[in-house]
């Protein structure tokens, strides 16, 4: 199968991926429908393809990552494509390489897509604007995560059929998290109703301005809700401590089973991962019926192929008009 | 020999309360008579064979003062020296400088005071002032030798961006500079609430994942120097105001008669927090870049004189240091280069301000900060004068800076209004080069 071959529902025309935020609903819907078309085609991923043949694909983590890093690799391989990994701690950077060198020696190995992951917001963007390549954002500090975000929606379209109308809960760690970003663009956009809840020290400033309800108290807002996204507990990103303890936050925002059988019957749980047993939820969630933490990684490794398949589709577009 | 005439310009001289059309004719390095054109005054008498500037459609003012730049010689010389950085305070208008403490050594004993004034007598620039450190080190916790420091040169105290974060360190300070009569400059910042962030804490830095510095982070201090000062007597200047609430404390304290002065940077005033959505790191700066009701709040204290002074804050960094992400990259701009017309942009044009008033807060105000007896053409001073071509349209191109650094926000940025003419103790030490130099 070539790459010119792959069905592409609807508009895309980036040449990066970097965020939810830009992305219309009708670019995002593109994706979902790549992302199905792939897990029909495939059996869920688990065949191989070679549209992306001859393509490079870089990762090039500066955060320690190994379930994304595994996701991309695999998603990549699947589509026939050759990947190389580069792991710079981003101490490097400090010890002398400016991040313009470190992406030009990047290009300079003719590489195709640029997947980046770094510590800081807008590392991708800074790499965008300096490669010919295409660039993947798979995690800019505490700003986006696209694929995740993408994943997330997808996982609860496979359950629900349509995102429109429906109460989706993000849980935890918002001030620090990118996935809580990257979900609220792009639920808002499909038009989801979303609620961020987590204590007010983990709250940023003005989030209701990205079109979000804010809740303090999770048993209150449970009965309203179709879906709860779980946040992990961003320890080492935080500066000292948020809340009094982690039983506190436990007790306060972690899912359990007295919240399970409160909450509506059929309620999706979804948790990006890691997930940090016994703080955002109890292990009796974690592995009963209302989780979809698996399902999110199977269904991670298509989302991220659809994703690879776009870019490489512009940047082909791109060489044949040079 | 150093003496000029400067013909039929539109001559500003807020220290006189003069803005008209005049001549000014300088002997021997020094003011000799302001004669204006008006009808009733009578024409000046120019002895034979002086040079003459003609300076027809141009604005004569003060030469422009700036409280607090960083030379960073010694020990930061990929960023700026003494030479590089008063050739670009000249091309920005500039004659008089006060140089920051930060460098390394710290200007906290008397020999490092007097290196920075020989280096700048070399030079042969503008005229530079040490300010000393407050602390030694500048760690916020013994008080550097003030005494030596102030016969070393030293017009000021500053810890430069190292808040004095304890209280009676910072009491203390005050009450030992009242005996010299000199001010601390201080960067009003609380630590614990601005360690680790990067701009501006609001809806902007929530949406791209930045960490924020609260505009109570400066509120805070502000008010604690406030109190100090009130307390001690002692003279406090605060640097970089950037935020409503520390405005309007200023205000107060002002109204009250308490002994405190502050200034704001060109770049506040024109720039918000939005522009950081480029991820660029050239806008990383501290203070941050604050939102639109801190902005207009500043131009309302520039308006009623709460703030009195404008200055560049110039912080040049070496290109290699900014292109980096931005948790990495290292706060400041090079901006004295590029003061006058961002000024004129944020100010003048909407109207905000008269050009009485813009150099009022480039002249007259920061010489009373800094006790320094510039900033005006009286009669009998030395003949510091800056000449401005207010309609000269003109894009930054960083490489053309005099500064040995590039950091700059304003790459590519048309403006209007540029510096033609800068003038020493009657010598001219800045010429755009589209102009002939007279002999």
């Amino acid at each position: 199968m070539l790459l010119s071959e792959i069905p592409v529902s609807g508009p895309w025309g980036e040449r990066h991926l970097l965020g939810l935020e830009h992305l219309s609903a009708d670019q995002l819907k593109t994706v979902l429908d790549l992302a199905k078309y792939y897990d029909t085609i495939t059996n869920g991923g688990s065949q191989r393809l070679d549209v992306l043949n001859g393509l490079v694909v870089a990762n090039l983590f500066f955060e320690n990552s190994t379930r994304t890093r595994t996701s991309f690799s695999l998603a990549a391989r699947r589509l026939g494509a050759d990947t190389v990994d580069f792991t710079a701690s981003s101490s490097s950077l400090s010890k002398g390489e400016t991040f313009i060198d470190t992406a030009q020696t990047i290009e300079a190995m003719g590489v195709d897509l640029v997947v980046c992951r770094h510590r800081t917001p807008g590392s991708p963007h800074l790499l965008a604007r300096n490669l010919k390549a295409g660039v993947l954002n798979a995690g800019d500090g505490t700003h986006e995560h696209p694929t995740q975000g993408l994943l997330d929606i997808y996982t609860i379209l496979k359950q629900r059929g349509q995102i429109a109308g429906l109460t989706v809960a993000l849980v935890g760690d918002i001030r620090h998290s990118r996935v809580a970003r990257s979900n609220i663009h792009g639920l808002k956009a499909l038009g989801a109703r979303v609620i961020v809840c987590g204590p007010a020290t983990l709250i940023p400033s003005d989030i209701t301005r990205l079109g979000v309800e804010v809740a303090y108290n999770l048993d209150e807002i449970l009965p309203e809700v179709d879906c709860v996204n779980l946040l992990r507990v961003q320890f080492e990103r935080q500066r000292g401590a948020f809340f009094p303890s982690i039983s506190e936050y436990a007790h306060l925002f972690g899912m359990n089973g007295d919240r399970i059988r409160r909450a509506r019957k059929n309620l999706l749980v979804l948790a990006p991962g890691p997930i940090n047993r016994g703080v955002e939820l109890t292990p009796e969630v974690a592995d009963g019926p209302n989780s979809l933490i698996l399902n999110q990684v199977t269904n991670g490794l298509l989302i991220r192929m659809a994703c690879l398949t776009l870019l490489a589709q512009e940047r082909r577009h791109d060489q044949e008009a040079n | 020999m150093s003496s000029l005439v400067i013909s039929g310009g539109r001559v500003i001289d807020p220290a006189n309360s003069l803005d008209a059309i005049a001549d000014v004719l300088i002997l021997d390095g020094k003011i000799a008579a302001v004669t204006r054109r008006d009808a009733g005054f009578a024409p000046l008498d120019v002895p034979h064979g002086i040079p003459v500037i003609e300076a027809t459609g141009r604005i004569v003012c003060p030469g422009f003062i700036d409280p607090h730049v960083s030379l960073r010689e010694p020990g930061f010389e990929e960023d700026e020296c003494t030479a590089t950085g008063t050739a670009a305070a000249l091309a920005g208008g500039f004659t008089t400088i006060a140089a920051q403490s930060d460098t390394y050594p710290v200007v906290d004993h008397r020999a490092a005071a007097e290196f920075i004034r020989l280096q700048a007598d070399r030079a042969r620039n503008c005229r530079v002032y040490p300010l000393g450190a407050v602390t030694k080190e500048s760690k916020g916790e013994e008080l550097a030798e003030i005494g030596q420091l102030v016969q070393g040169g030293a017009v000021g105290f500053s810890d430069a961006k190292r808040p004095v974060a304890n209280a009676e360190v910072m009491r203390r300070a005050l009450e030992y500079t009242r005996m010299f009569n000199r001010p601390i400059l201080h960067f009003a910042m609380v630590p614990e609430l601005s360690d680790g962030g990067v701009m501006h804490e609001g809806f902007e830095a929530t949406r791209l994942g930045f960490r924020g510095i609260p505009a109570a982070a400066q509120d805070i201090m502000t008010g604690r120097d406030i109190a100090l000062a009130e307390l001690t007597g002692g003279r406090i200047h605060l640097m970089c105001v950037t935020t409503m609430d520390s405005v309007e404390r200023i205000r107060k304290a002002k109204s009250l008669g308490i002994s405190v002065t502050a200034d704001v940077t060109p770049h506040h005033l024109l720039l918000t927090d939005e522009v950081m959505r480029s991820f660029e790191t050239m806008y990383k700066c501290n203070p941050p870049l604050r939102s639109q009701e801190h902005v207009d709040a500043l131009i309302a204290g520039l308006q009623d004189g709460t703030l009195s002074a404008i200055s560049s804050d110039h912080q040049p960094l070496a290109l290699e240091k900014k292109q980096v992400d931005m948790d990495t990259a290292p706060f400041g701009i090079c901006g004295i280069e590029t003061l006058l017309p961002v000024c004129i942009r944020a100010l003048i044009e909407p109207g905000h301000l008269t050009w009485l008033q813009l150099i009022a807060r480039l002249t007259t105000g920061p010489a009373a900060i800094l006790s320094v007896n510039h900033g005006t053409l009286s009669v009998g001073q030395p003949a510091d004068v800056t000449v401005i071509d207010p309609a000269k349209t003109w894009t930054v191109r960083a490489h053309e800076f005099y500064s040995r650094s590039r950091n700059t926000p304003f790459e590519g940025a048309k403006f209007t209004g540029k510096v033609v003419t800068t003038i020493v103790d009657g010598e001219i030490r800045f010429q755009n080069n589209r102009q002939p130099i007279p002999d």
